[in-house]
């Protein structure tokens, strides 16, 4: 669905991304895993229209979609979440999950003064809809409370809902476990799968956590300074040489081998 | 009646021109304010976009009194209004397509865009000094009071008079009807909400179904209308003058500060804390204190705090202070 070829993304002589190349498969999770500084959030924001790439280029479903603007991106259904939640923290979290959807009637000035009989309508559907989401994610309770009260892990799952707001086509996951207790990670959890059964959503999540990773994603991807290192199963990654040397680095793997 | 005597002189010549010069600062400053929050900029060029506003308003109004076209007793000015606000708009939109939205693309910094509306500004200085001239100008018409020192006189048997200007009057209505509008427009409309969610989160909204720059057009529109609004109104109360215009700034960008940048409650509180210093610092309260001290210790002094020329004084002072103790403003805006 997703194909990165041989993108790079320099800030200055620092190669943040370098030369990375990679396949996401419609219908499929995707779990990106690497150590801190690998290019994995800075792959996702040349994806997303954030950052424009220095070389490379991006396609979706065939298309070619290198350098435009996240919110074109977001017409085409492709959305993302933040490794740091964002919210808009003066809205409520209903408000919040309204805020999603492109090309409301209310966003033209004239509906907004002689449209606005269609505008309520439309308003109403869309907070049944938040609401909805917001009970599937255990959250229902929240809905009247500003965003910006919430925990940080609340704050999660409402950076998942607004993807349930719009029928998205694919959904990065920057770090949705970070900072997210047990409880709440298996919540996400379970919702990242029904998601990707139910509505087939493709998903690409960069997680630290390898029990996560390893309860959701198929294939996995593992990622240092600025490549790609090695796809497969999680336990293929994990059996991965160069992996644990990424991850470990060579002077602990010598010292393994000298101890055995 | 000594002690009514002094709240009438009070009113007559700190509350009431307070309050009305309060609210020109306030819709002023609610322009600045909603500039830094949403375009993340501190835009130079708003007087001058006031001065443009007034001076088209102006020149309708002008075309309007030569066709004998009247508002009665109100100001043929406001009928002009509309026609003012739709110019400024058609300015705005294009300063924005040929000037601003070429630096957002490039994701200028926030300290290049104030330069870079510091050219605005003197463009616009040239174009409403190149059309209108740099003098005075008299547009106001209709009746003078709502209510006259004479008649008040008389009907109260006071010493003192109080008058009511009607562009006073006028002022004030107009301030609250614009601010009930946009707060409205804020808070209800989708239109509005996406415009706070803008200047809440940008990152964010762009990568939810807000079309930034349709938000960034509506933004310079509604800015239109702000300074449109005050400027005539600043215009009719006082008189229309540029480079006055010019030196508004300075007292609009205090209460922005003062009210929190980004805040569009604390701009106006912030439009108000300055109108009212200033009027309260330079007023000479011999009269006031004539009535109210007890006999034998009235000042003879004029008992002024500053000239009326240092007024623009009172304005830095207060932009110190707040910048040194406070400098997210009274309502925690985004700081400087």
């Amino acid at each position: 669905m997703i194909v990165v070829e041989d993108v790079h993304k320099h800030f200055g002589g620092f190669h943040a991304v370098d030369g990375a190349s990679l396949t996401i498969a419609e219908g499929s999770i995707t779990g990106l895993i690497g150590p801190n500084g690998a290019g994995k959030t800075t792959l996702f924001n040349v994806i997303a229209g954030v950052l424009a790439p220095t070389s490379g280029k991006v396609t979706m479903a065939g298309e070619d979609i290198t350098g435009l603007p996240p919110h074109d991106l977001f017409h085409m259904g492709l959305l993302r979440t933040f490794q740091i939640a964002h919210e808009f923290s003066s809205m409520s979290c209903r408000e919040n999950l309204m805020m999603v959807p492109g090309g409301q009637s209310g966003e033209t000035l004239w509906n907004t003064w002689f449209g606005r009989k269609r505008i309520a309508n439309e308003e109403r559907a869309l907070a049944a809809k938040a609401d909805e989401v917001l009970e599937f994610l255990t959250i229902e309770h929240l809905a009247e409370q500003k965003a910006g009260q919430i925990s940080g892990g609340q704050k999660k799952l409402l950076e998942l809902g607004r993807t349930m707001m719009v029928d998205a086509r694919i959904v990065f996951l920057d770090e949705v476990g970070a900072g997210v207790n047990r409880t709440l990670l298996n919540t996400i959890g379970d919702a990242i799968l029904r998601l990707n059964k139910e509505r087939g959503y493709t998903f690409v999540v960069i997680e630290h956590d390898m029990d996560f990773i390893g309860r959701l994603c198929d294939p996995v991807i593992c990622m240092a300074e600025g490549r790609v290192l090695a796809e497969g199963t999680l336990d293929e990654i994990k059996a991965n040489e160069q992996v644990i040397e990424a991850y470990l680095g060579t002077g602990l793997k010598n010292k393994n081998k000298v101890g055995a | 009646m000594e002690f009514l005597n002094a709240f009438v002189a009070l009113s007559n010549y700190v509350l009431i021109p307070g309050i009305a010069y309060g609210s020109q600062l306030a819709l002023g400053a609610l322009g600045v304010t909603l500039i830094y929050g949403i375009l993340r900029f501190s835009n130079f060029a708003h007087g001058d976009t006031m001065a443009f506003g007034a001076m088209v308003t102006i020149l309708v109004t002008w075309w309007m009194q030569a066709q004998g076209i009247s508002f009665g007793v109100l100001p043929t000015a406001l009928l002009a209004l509309p026609f003012g606000i739709l110019g400024t708009m058609v300015l705005l939109v294009v300063t924005d397509r040929v000037v601003y939205r070429f630096y957002r693309q490039q994701k200028a910094k926030p300290v290049i865009l104030v330069i870079v509306s510091l050219g605005v500004m003197f463009i616009m200085n040239g174009i409403v000094r190149f059309i209108i001239g740099p003098d005075d100008q008299n547009f106001a018409d209709g009746a003078r009071f709502i209510i006259s020192a004479r008649d008040f006189k008389a009907w109260s048997g006071l010493d003192e008079g109080l008058a009511l200007r009607t562009s006073q009057g006028i002022t004030v209505i107009t301030a609250v009807v614009v601010v009930v509008a946009l707060f409205w427009f804020l808070n209800k409309t989708r239109t509005g909400k996406s415009m706070r969610a803008y200047s809440d989160n940008e990152d964010l909204a762009l990568l939810s179904g807000i079309n930034p720059e349709r938000v960034v057009t509506y933004t310079w529109l509604i800015i239109a209308a702000l300074t449109t609004v005050a400027g005539v109104l600043y215009g009719l109360d006082k008189s229309f003058k540029p480079f006055t215009y010019f030196q508004l700034l300075l007292p609009i960008f205090a209460a922005a500060i003062v009210g929190g940048l980004g805040s569009p409650l604390g701009a106006i509180a912030g439009g108000f804390v300055i109108a009212f210093s200033e009027v309260t610092i330079t007023y000479a309260w011999k009269k006031v204190l004539g009535y109210l001290m007890p006999e034998g210790l009235e000042p003879d002094g004029l008992v002024q705090l500053l000239s009326t020329d240092y007024k623009f004084a009172v304005s830095f002072v207060i932009l110190l202070i707040v910048l040194l103790f406070k400098p997210t403003g009274l309502f925690k805006g985004k700081s400087v």
